[in-house]
């Protein structure tokens, strides 16, 4: 699937290029594009060296056990496959914490620390059951107060420039709802199926 | 407003004293173990390197060549029709395929409508109430190598268009 989409967006962008020549910007974008990349991947380095540190801490002092013990009951049930203490459960609620703050950085060397447990979990490179509820909670968003968009509406002097707050709650709260919801129906269309 | 900047500013440096002053209290080798995991943070970030620039790169292509743009012009009029505002109708699209373009597009929306329009409001509860499907699942897949993703694309693109539609609802009825 990801590799059809990958490889449909570029030749659809170089066709519609061939066609209507604007050929010269497709060939700048993909340098300035490859480059900007790098300079992303780069600039991660800072955030995930600062945030693993931190969290190899948290785990060995047992920060992140006490964690997962507190929120077991909600966790247990988005994902049952994972067993109850196991540090995924430390590290996915670290994630959430960390989204619904609005401190993405600090989230996504969360959410990879979580993956990689679920990985050593599942043992296999095709993605698990609890993996997918995880990305789906992650791609709806989780986040409760946007600080890059308060400070955007901030810059434009906004009246009020958190009065979007109430609704971005409400709108992350249906789109996370049905996240679990159609996540579900995917895993039991899918076992029903084997 | 405050007490929100007031939150997020304490969050992180209090988390990490926490952190800190339990390791200590536990006499756990704290500077140690930071240096060992921050070893795999350089780890994961060169491993993470082709799959953004691969991903990026795919983007990039769509978007300078004019294509995604037409496309969005074309579908505009059929989304118009169901009540969709045709201003909001490509930050809609592009939010769960490229958040900095995402992010530029609703800063262009409040600048030109202004934060306090119907149109500013709502790309805020937008940029704020989704997120970049397709980067997440290139960062969280990639670091850790998985190769079959199964349904997960589905659900996550599935859960981008229930978020936007919640959004345009919500503000209409909020603020409409």
């Amino acid at each position: 699937m990801v590799n059809v989409i990958w490889a449909a967006m570029a030749l659809v962008g170089i066709f519609y290029a061939m066609l209507n020549g604007t050929m010269d910007k497709v060939n700048e974008a993909i340098f300035e594009s490859a480059n900007e990349a790098v300079t992303l991947s780069i600039g991660l380095i800072s955030v995930l060296v600062f945030w693993l540190g931190i969290m190899k801490i948290a785990e060995e002092a047992g920060i992140l056990s006490i964690l997962a013990r507190l929120f077991r009951p909600i966790v247990v049930r988005l994902f049952p496959d994972i067993p109850k203490d196991h540090p995924a459960i430390g590290y996915i609620l670290s994630n959430f914490t960390a989204n619904i703050f609005g401190l993405g950085n600090a989230a996504t060397p969360m959410g990879i620390k979580a993956m990689e447990q679920m990985k050593q979990l599942s043992g296999d490179d095709t993605a698990s059951r609890s993996m997918i509820t995880f990305l789906a909670l992650n791609t709806s968003s989780l986040t409760l107060i946007p600080t890059t968009v308060i400070a955007i509406r901030m810059q434009y002097n906004s009246v009020s420039p958190t009065e979007i707050v109430g609704a971005t709650i409400l709108a992350t709260l249906v789109s996370s709802l049905s996240a679990i919801v159609i996540d579900r129906i995917f895993h039991y269309k899918s076992k029903w199926r084997t | 407003m405050e007490l929100i900047t007031t939150v997020s500013a304490w969050l992180i440096p209090c988390f990490i004293a926490i952190v800190l002053v339990t390791a200590t209290f536990k006499k756990v080798p704290s500077y140690e173990l930071f240096v060992e995991g921050g070893k795999e943070g350089v780890k994961m970030a060169f491993s993470l390197l082709p799959f953004l620039v691969g991903m990026i790169v795919s983007i990039s292509i769509l978007r300078s060549s004019g294509a995604l743009e037409a496309f969005i012009q074309l579908i505009s009029p059929l989304l118009t029709m169901v009540g969709i505002p045709p201003d909001i109708i490509p930050l809609a699209l592009v939010r769960p395929i490229s958040g900095t373009a995402a992010l530029g597009m609703t800063t262009e929306l409040i600048d030109t409508h202004g934060p306090d329009s119907f149109i500013g409001r709502l790309a805020s509860t937008m940029q704020g109430s989704t997120d970049t499907t397709l980067y997440i699942l290139t960062i969280y897949f990639g670091a850790i190598g998985i190769k079959k993703m199964r349904y997960a694309l589905k659900v996550g693109l599935l859960a981008d268009l229930i978020g936007i539609i919640a959004s345009i609802v919500i503000v209409s009825i909020l603020f409409g």
